[in-house]
C-alpha cells in the first residue's frame, strides 16, 4: 500500500529527469497509466472491503514519537481512493488533450501525480501526524497547480490565497492532532476510538474539536473561508475538475466523516457542523445563480454541495450519514462531468461566459450530451443517481428530530438554486441558435469529449442499477464510521411518499426558475456590489492595513538613526526597571557618614561635577577635551583615596594618552557645532537625567544588599601561598587570569595596528575631492 | 560617601548618554568615554569601597591580617580601562579619517541610506 501511495511521488521525480520526452506526443497517454494502474489496484480490494474485511498496514516511521505510516483501507478510504484514481485516470487522459503541446506539460503531470499520491496518503492514513503531512502536501501541490499559468498575476494571487487559507487549516489540523494525541496517548485514529469517552469527557475536547473544524472548513471551503475556491478556478480546467470538485476539497468532509465516530454525537460537534453547513449551502447556492462565468457557477455550486455534506454529517443520524455517503459519489460524478465539459467549451470557443454561448450542440454534440447528463443528475431527475442522492438528503432532513420543516425548506431552496445553476451551465450553452462567430468552432478531440461523457453516463448506470454501489461502496462506508448497514437498500422508486412530493417540487421549481431568470452581466454586477461585505474583501483589507501598519512601525523604529535606537532602548529600560522600583527602595541614607567626609574628598567630587558640566556645555572642542581629561584625573584620585593604587596608575596613564591623542588630531577634527535644536536637547536631557537617576538608584539598591566575598577571599588567601605575589590585583591579572590578560593585550595590539594604519594611510586624490 | 559616589555615577551616565545622543560624531566619542568611566566607577562602588587598605599583603606576612579592599572589582576595572583605551584611540583616529573622506561630522549627513534613495 505504501508503494501505491509513493507511486505518484516517484513518477513526479522521474518526470523531473526525463519529463519532456516522457509526455510528448508519442507518449502523451503514458502518464494516464499511473492512475489507471492504481485504480485497478484499488478495485481489487472491493471484494474484501464489502465483506467488512478492512485492511491495516503499518510501517514504522518515527516510533519514538508514536508517528507511524499506518494505513487503513476501509469503506470510506476505498471510496475516496477509487474517486482519486478513477477520476484521476480520466483527468490525466483529458489533460493530454486539453494541454496538448503545452511547454510545461511535464511539470503539470508532475504536480498532478504528486497531488494524487498525497491525496491517497491522506485518505489512507490512520495516523493523525502522517495524515497532516499528506494534508499539507495536497495544499502545496494545489498551490502549484492553481498558479500553473504563472505569467498571470491573478493566477499567482489566487494560488497564494488558496495556500494561505488551506495552510492555516493544515496548521490547525496539526494542533488538533497534537491535542488529541496528548489526551489519548496515541496518534492512531483506530486506537483513539477505543478511548472515545475519555476524549469526549476531556476538558480540551472543545479545543480539539475547534481545531479539527478549522482544518476541515478551510479545506472544504466552508463559510467564511469559502472564497479561496472561486479564486482557485484560475487553474487549468483539469485541475478544477480533479482538485476543486472531486477530491481535494472533499478532504475536509473526509476528515469530518472520519472523526465523527470519535468526536461526534455531542451537541457542540453536531450543531457547529449543522449551522456552518447550512449557511454555506444556502449562501453559495444563492450566489451561484448570479454568475455568468461557467466555472464561477460551478465553483459556487461546489461550495454549496460541500456545505450540504457538512450539514448532513452535522445532522448525525443514520439517514443523514447514508445520504452523505451517496451524495459524495453523486456529486463527484456530475460535478467532474460539468467541469470537463466546461473545459472543452472553453478550449474550443475561448470563452466561458454563458450569456455569449448558445447552440453549441451543432458543433460538439457529445459534449452537449455530457452537459445534459450532468445537468439532469445535478437536478436530481430520475433515473439519474442524483435522484437517489436528493431523495436521501430529504429523508435526512425530513425525519430529523428538531425543526425538520425549516431544514427541509432550506434544503429544497438550496437544491432549486443548484438545479438552476446546473441548467445554466450544462444545457444553456448548447441549445438555441448558434452564433456566427462559433460556426467555425472545431470538433474537440477524443480525449476531450470522451471522459465527461463516460462520467455522465456512469451517473445514469448507477441510477438505474443502484445495487452496483450499494454493496461495494455505500455499506462499507457506513461500517467504517460504526453505523449499521444491513437495512440499506438504494432504489429509485420508493412508492408515493412525501419525499417524492418534495423531489417533484424541487424539479418543478428549478425548471420554472430557469425560464424566469436569465443570466446577465447586470445581475452579476448587482451581486458584486455586496463584495465589500464578503469575508474575502475583509481579509484583503486586513492584509492591506497590516502592511501599512508594518510600514509605519518600521519607519518609527528602524529609521536608520542610531541615536533613536539608543533612545528607544534606554526608554524601554527605564520603563521596565522603573516599574519594579515603584514598590519603593530599601536603601537608607546614613547621615552620619557625611560627617566623616574629608576636605579632599569633597574637593575632588566638586571638581568632578564641574568637569562633567563643562563637557556637556562646552562651546569648543578643546574645552571639552580638557574637561574630559580633568574628569579622568579626578576619578584617578578617587581610586587613590579608596585603596586602588593600581587602578589609579592605569587610569592616569590612559587618560593622559587619550588627551594627547585627542589634541594631536584636534585641529584636523571638524568644528564643534551645535546641530540639534532646543527641543531635542531638552528631550534628550530629560531622558539622560532619568537614566542617570535610574543608575544611581540601582547602585544604592545593590549597596543595601549583603556582599558576597567568597571569590575575593579565595584570591586574598592564596595570592601569596599559590602565586607568590603580594599585590593581589596584580596576581589576579597576570597569574590567576593570565590567559584573559594575554587576550586583552592582543586586542590592544590590534587596536594599535589599526590606529597606526589609519594615521599613516594617505588619502587617494579621488577620495579627497569627492565632496 | 557611597551615597555621593552613587550620585556621581548616575551623573556620569546621564552626561555620557546625553553626549551620545548628539548629532556630532566627536560628541558621541566623548559620550562613550564618559559612560565607560561611569561604568568603571559603578563596578568599583558595588565592590564596596574601603579607605586606606589597598589589597596588598604586608611585607612580612603571608596572608592578610586586617581588612583589605576587594581586589576582584579592581582587576575587572583595570582590564576595562585598558580595553576602553583601545576602543577610544581607534575611534578618535577613525573620526579624523571619516571627516577627511566625507567632510562632515554630522551623523545625519553621514547616513548613506538617504543617499541611496536619491
Amino acid at each position: 500500500m505504501l508503494i501505491a501511495i509513493l507511486t505518484g511521488f516517484l513518477f513526479a521525480i522521474l518526470l523531473f529527469f526525463g519529463g519532456k520526452k516522457l509526455v510528448n506526443h508519442k507518449f502523451a497517454l503514458l502518464p494516464t497509466l499511473i492512475p489507471l494502474g492504481l485504480f485497478i489496484y484499488f478495485v481489487r480490494f472491493i471484494g474484501e472491503v464489502s465483506n467488512k474485511e478492512f485492511i491495516h498496514k503499518t510501517y514504522e516511521w518515527i516510533p519514538s514519537l508514536g508517528v507511524n505510516l499506518s494505513f487503513t483501507l476501509d469503506g470510506l478510504s476505498l471510496l475516496f481512493s477509487l474517486l482519486i484514481t478513477g477520476i484521476g485516470t480520466l483527468v490525466f487522459a483529458y489533460t493530454s488533450g486539453y494541454l496538448k503541446g503545452h511547454e510545461y506539460l511535464d511539470r503539470f503531470y508532475g504536480y498532478l501525480s504528486i497531488f494524487m499520491g498525497a491525496m491517497l496518503g491522506l485518505v489512507l492514513s490512520d495516523n493523525l501526524i502522517s495524515l497532516f503531512v499528506f494534508w499539507e502536501l495536497t495544499s502545496i501541490s494545489s498551490f502549484f497547480l492553481i498558479g500553473f499559468n504563472n505569467t498571470s498575476e491573478a493566477s499567482r494571487k489566487s494560488a497564494l490565497t488558496a495556500l494561505g487559507i488551506t495552510g492555516i487549516g493544515g496548521l490547525l489540523l496539526l494542533g488538533g492532532g497534537l491535542v488529541l494525541g496528548n489526551i489519548s496517548g496515541t496518534y492512531s485514529i483506530t486506537e483513539m476510538l477505543a478511548q472515545k469517552d475519555l476524549i469526549q469527557g476531556h476538558e480540551h475536547y472543545i479545543l480539539a474539536a475547534c481545531l479539527i473544524f478549522g482544518a476541515a472548513f478551510t479545506k472544504s471551503a466552508q463559510f467564511p473561508f469559502h472564497f479561496w475556491l472561486p479564486g482557485a478556478m484560475k487553474a487549468p480546467t483539469p485541475v478544477s475538475t480533479y482538485l476543486h470538485s472531486a477530491t481535494m476539497v472533499k478532504a475536509g468532509v473526509y476528515l469530518l466523516f472520519r472523526m465523527s465516530p470519535l468526536m461526534g454525537s455531542t451537541s457542540f460537534w453536531n450543531n457547529t457542523l449543522l449551522i456552518v453547513g447550512l449557511i454555506t449551502m444556502v449562501y453559495s447556492a444563492f450566489h451561484s445563480i448570479f454568475r455568468t462565468d461557467m466555472k464561477g457557477i460551478l465553483a459556487y455550486t461546489t461550495i454549496s454541495a460541500l456545505g450540504i455534506l457538512v450539514f448532513l454529517i452535522g445532522l448525525g443520524t443514520h439517514e443523514s450519514y447514508l445520504a452523505a455517503a451517496v451524495f459524495i459519489i453523486v456529486h463527484a460524478l456530475y460535478k467532474a462531468t460539468f467541469f470537463m465539459m466546461t473545459g472543452v467549451v472553453d478550449h474550443q470557443t475561448k470563452t466561458r461566459n454563458v450569456t455569449e454561448l448558445s447552440g453549441l450542440r451543432k458543433v460538439m454534440l457529445p459534449v452537449a450530451i455530457a452537459g445534459l447528463l450532468a445537468a439532469i443528475s445535478n437536478a436530481g431527475i430520475p433515473p439519474s443517481v442524483g435522484f437517489i442522492g436528493k431523495d436521501l438528503i430529504y429523508e435526512g432532513t425530513f425525519h430529523f428530530k428538531h425543526s425538520a420543516i425549516l431544514l427541509t425548506v432550506l434544503a429544497i431552496l438550496t437544491n432549486v438554486f443548484i438545479s438552476y445553476a446546473g441548467y445554466v451551465a450544462g444545457i444553456k450553452p448548447f441549445i438555441g441558435k448558434l452564433p456566427e462567430k462559433f460556426e467555425k468552432v472545431k470538433f474537440p478531440s477524443f480525449f476531450l469529449w470522451f471522459p465527461p461523457v463516460l462520467l455522465g453516463t456512469l451517473g445514469f448506470v448507477f441510477g438505474l442499477f443502484p445495487v452496483l454501489i450499494e454493496k461495494s461502496l455505500v455499506k462499507p462506508i457506513l461500517w467504517s464510521i460504526g453505523e449499521e448497514a444491513a437495512e440499506v437498500h438504494l432504489k429509485l422508486w420508493h412508492g408515493i411518499t412525501p419525499i417524492l412530493g418534495l423531489s417533484l417540487l424541487t424539479m418543478a421549481s428549478g425548471i420554472i426558475l430557469y425560464f424566469v431568470l436569465k443570466p446577465s452581466a447586470k445581475k452579476e454586477t448587482f451581486i458584486t456590489k455586496f463584495e465589500a461585505l464578503s469575508p474575502k474583501s475583509i481579509l484583503e483589507n486586513f492584509n492591506r492595513g497590516f502592511n501599512k501598519f508594518s510600514l509605519l512601525w518600521t519607519r518609527i523604529f528602524q529609521n536608520g538613526y542610531l541615536r533613536n535606537y539608543v533612545s528607544v532602548i534606554i526608554l524601554f529600560l527605564i520603563a521596565l526597571m522603573g516599574y519594579t522600583l515603584i514598590d519603593g527602595t530599601t536603601y537608607k541614607i546614613d547621615y552620619a557618614s557625611f560627617a566623616r567626609l574629608t576636605v579632599y574628598e569633597v574637593v575632588i567630587l566638586t571638581i568632578l561635577i564641574l568637569a562633567i558640566g563643562l563637557i556637556v556645555f562646552a562651546k569648543s572642542r578643546l574645552a571639552a577635551v580638557v574637561a574630559t581629561g580633568i574628569m579622568g584625573y579626578s576619578i584617578c584620585l578617587l581610586f587613590v583615596f579608596y585603596s586602588a593604587p593600581d587602578l589609579a596608575m592605569t587610569q592616569f596613564a590612559i587618560d593622559t594618552l587619550t588627551v594627547i591623542l585627542f589634541v594631536l588630531v584636534l585641529y584636523k577634527l571638524p568644528k564643534y557645532l551645535k546641530l540639534s535644536d532646543y527641543k531635542m536637547r531638552i528631550r534628550d536631557g530629560i531622558l539622560s537625567i532619568a537614566f542617570g537617576g535610574l543608575i544611581s538608584i540601582l547602585a544604592l539598591e545593590v549597596l543595601a544588599q549583603p556582599v558576597n566575598s567568597d571569590i575575593s577571599d579565595f584570591y586574598a588567601k592564596n595570592s601569596y601561598l599559590l602565586a607568590h605575589g603580594k599585590n593581589v590585583v596584580n596576581v589576579i591579572l597576570v597569574d590567576f587570569r593570565g590567559a584573559d590578560t594575554m587576550v586583552e593585550i592582543s586586542v590592544l595590539a590590534i587596536s594599535a595596528i589599526g590606529v597606526f594604519g589609519l594615521l599613516k594611510l594617505r588619502l587617494k586624490s579621488v577620495e579627497r575631492y569627492q565632496k | 560617601m557611597e551615597f555621593l559616589l552613587a550620585i556621581i555615577t548616575g551623573l556620569l551616565y546621564a552626561a555620557g548618554l546625553y553626549m551620545m545622543l548628539r548629532r556630532s560624531l566627536v560628541k558621541l566619542i566623548i559620550g562613550l568615554i564618559i559612560i565607560s568611566n561611569g561604568a568603571n566607577l559603578l563596578i568599583f562602588l558595588l565592590g564596596r569601597i574601603t579607605k586606606g587598605h589597598p589589597p596588598i599583603i604586608p611585607g612580612d606576612s603571608k596572608i592578610f591580617t586586617e581588612i583589605y579592599a576587594d581586589p576582584v572589582p579592581q582587576a575587572l576595572i583595570l582590564t576595562a580601562i585598558v580595553i576602553s583605551f583601545g576602543l577610544q584611540s581607534f575611534a578618535i583616529i577613525l573620526i579624523k579619517r571619516a571627516y577627511q573622506v566625507v567632510k562632515t561630522d554630522d551623523l545625519d549627513e553621514m547616513n548613506t541610506i538617504e543617499e541611496d534613495y536619491k
